[in-house]
């Protein structure tokens, strides 16, 4: 049996020392570049600080908070959002806050995550379907926004409205639409200066997931679920009580306030109980009374002193 | 007209269409036990058992029509469609009182009462109770002329049904108005039929 030879190498083949000598320089270079092209990704890594308010109960799974979705935009059923949301560009993005205020301004929303703290806030999350999660947010409260643009005396209301993309967002298109777009919101002023109203624009950590409300949404804990209208163009402030989307559409169903609360039943079921999501599986109910404004009731009850919460709801 | 019996076909009337019929369920189940229902996968079963009651609601209805109109006779199933939408519609209650709602009796019973959305999924169930009963050969012998009379309660329970269903989302959605369609073609047509049929007999 013949020894084995290596093949002869050309010498065209061989690096010269002066080349491989610089590979980490190569390595360097491929790594920022990779890190360049990642930056628009789905999921990217936010830098946070610790917020001041976090619920002690058990996080709902990341992967049950991205897959069960309310956003109509992309179709009605709870997994639309995630299946069909791939073709949304949330970047670049920019966000025009104007109306009664003092300075006007179109801000990007990346130069916005550079320069704000974003914070930790871990909160409830309740579904006018009377379900509920528990989702660790990233985000700035949205006072500091309205700070930078100056509100007048006048204003006494926030507008809030989602873009309407037909080409990236398959609900908007075609024969059937379950509502008109775009989606709009409101607070009042008061509510949207709460510390506990903050705009997302990350979950566990890392950017909004396009079902998720990318790349910019707002999150008002201690109301239902659709008060927090998700990718947001503009924000007005004004003087008197703005539309909202599920108000305009079934007002007898869906108020302007929509505060949670067990006591105020909506018209076709209750709202005195609410399944966490994930909690516990197929066999148990995982079924739990709801709270008062949905647990934060010491923190916002003031707001609403005097106030007919039957009638306002 | 000489009918070709198979007796494939034979058996699938037998025991075949009820064991065809509980695959639905039976996935369902396994899908949910195993973790392959997603995010709420109480709500996932809970509805697919609804929508299938539905389902078997809308072949029973169309036995008749298919019968006068197409020529197709599937008379032999209409017992165990009419059993299978009966028994999906008390596995959608019972898991709504179990795994939905924990047993909560005090919460479960004003909802019942109160709910126009839960009080009509209800009432259909309730409906469908005597028939179901009633559906075998010893009844229809001893109730005759009633029977038949019994068993257009089908009508009331499949409109109560679709109420029922129309009431629990928050929109319209595509599935919807696919079944809600189906149903109201399916009454409409023994309205119409009522309506023709009877002048053609005062003529003759």
């Amino acid at each position: 049996m013949p020894a084995y030879r290596p093949p002869p190498i050309p010498a065209s083949e061989i690096t010269p020392r002066s080349i491989y000598l610089r590979r980490r320089e190569f390595m360097g270079l491929i790594a920022g570049a990779g890190l360049m092209l990642a930056k628009p990704s789905r999921a990217d890594t936010l830098k946070t600080v610790p917020g001041p308010y976090k619920v002690d109960e058990p996080l709902t799974p990341r992967e049950d908070v991205t897959t069960y979705n309310n956003f109509y935009e992309f179709g009605t059923d709870k997994a639309d959002p995630s299946r069909h949301s791939g073709d949304f560009k949330p970047r670049p993005w920019t966000i025009t806050v104007d109306g009664l205020v003092a300075k006007p301004q179109t801000f990007d929303v990346d130069k916005l995550i550079a320069e704000l703290p974003i914070e930790d806030r871990v909160y409830r999350m309740r579904c006018v379907e009377a379900w509920s999660m528990v989702i660790p947010w990233n985000g700035f409260p949205l006072k500091a926004l309205l700070d930078k643009v100056e509100p007048l005396g006048s204003a006494k209301f926030v507008a809030f409205e989602t873009v309407v993309r037909p080409k990236e967002m398959p609900g908007q298109a075609g024969y059937f639409q379950p509502m008109p777009w775009p989606y709009v919101e409101g607070l009042r002023l008061d509510e949207a200066m709460h510390p506990l109203a903050i705009l997302a624009v990350g979950l566990y950590g890392e950017t909004l997931p396009n079902q998720n409300g990318a790349p910019i949404r707002l999150v008002v804990p201690w109301k239902y679920g659709f008060k927090g209208i998700k990718s947001i163009v503009r924000i007005s402030l004004v003087e008197t009580q703005p539309p909202n989307a599920w108000n305009s559409l079934q007002g007898s169903e869906y108020g302007f306030y929509a505060n949670v609360n067990p006591e105020v039943d909506h018209p076709r079921w209750s709202q005195a109980t609410e399944r966490r999501i994930g909690e516990s599986g197929f066999f148990g109910s995982g079924r739990r009374p709801t709270l008062m404004f949905n647990g934060y009731a010491e923190e916002v009850a003031s707001l609403y002193a005097g106030m007919d919460l039957k009638a306002n709801y | 007209m000489a009918v070709t019996r198979s007796p494939f076909v034979d058996r699938l009337s037998g025991w075949g269409i009820y064991v065809i019929g509980v695959v639905p369920a039976v996935a369902s189940f396994w899908l949910g036990a195993t973790g392959g229902l997603g995010a709420d996968p109480v709500r996932s079963f809970e509805q697919t058992l609804g929508l299938w009651a539905l389902r078997f609601l809308i072949l029973t209805l169309a036995v008749t029509p298919l019968r006068e109109l197409a020529g197709v006779n599937l008379l032999r199933f209409r017992r165990a469609l009419g059993l299978l939408a009966f028994w999906y519609a008390a596995m959608h209650f019972t898991v709504y009182l179990t795994l939905d709602r924990g047993l909560l009796w005090d919460t479960i019973i004003p909802d019942i009462v109160r709910r126009p959305f839960i009080t009509l999924g209800f009432a259909a169930l309730m409906l469908l109770v005597p028939l179901a009963v009633t559906s075998n050969r010893l009844s229809i012998r001893r109730l005759g002329k009633n029977w038949r009379r019994l068993h257009k309660l089908i009508y009331v329970a499949a409109t109560l049904a679709v109420l029922h269903y129309l009431l629990a989302t928050k929109v319209l959605d595509p599935t919807q108005v696919v079944h809600i369609g189906l149903v109201a073609l399916l009454l409409g047509y023994r309205l119409v039929r009522g309506f023709v049929r009877r002048p053609a007999r005062r003529a003759a």
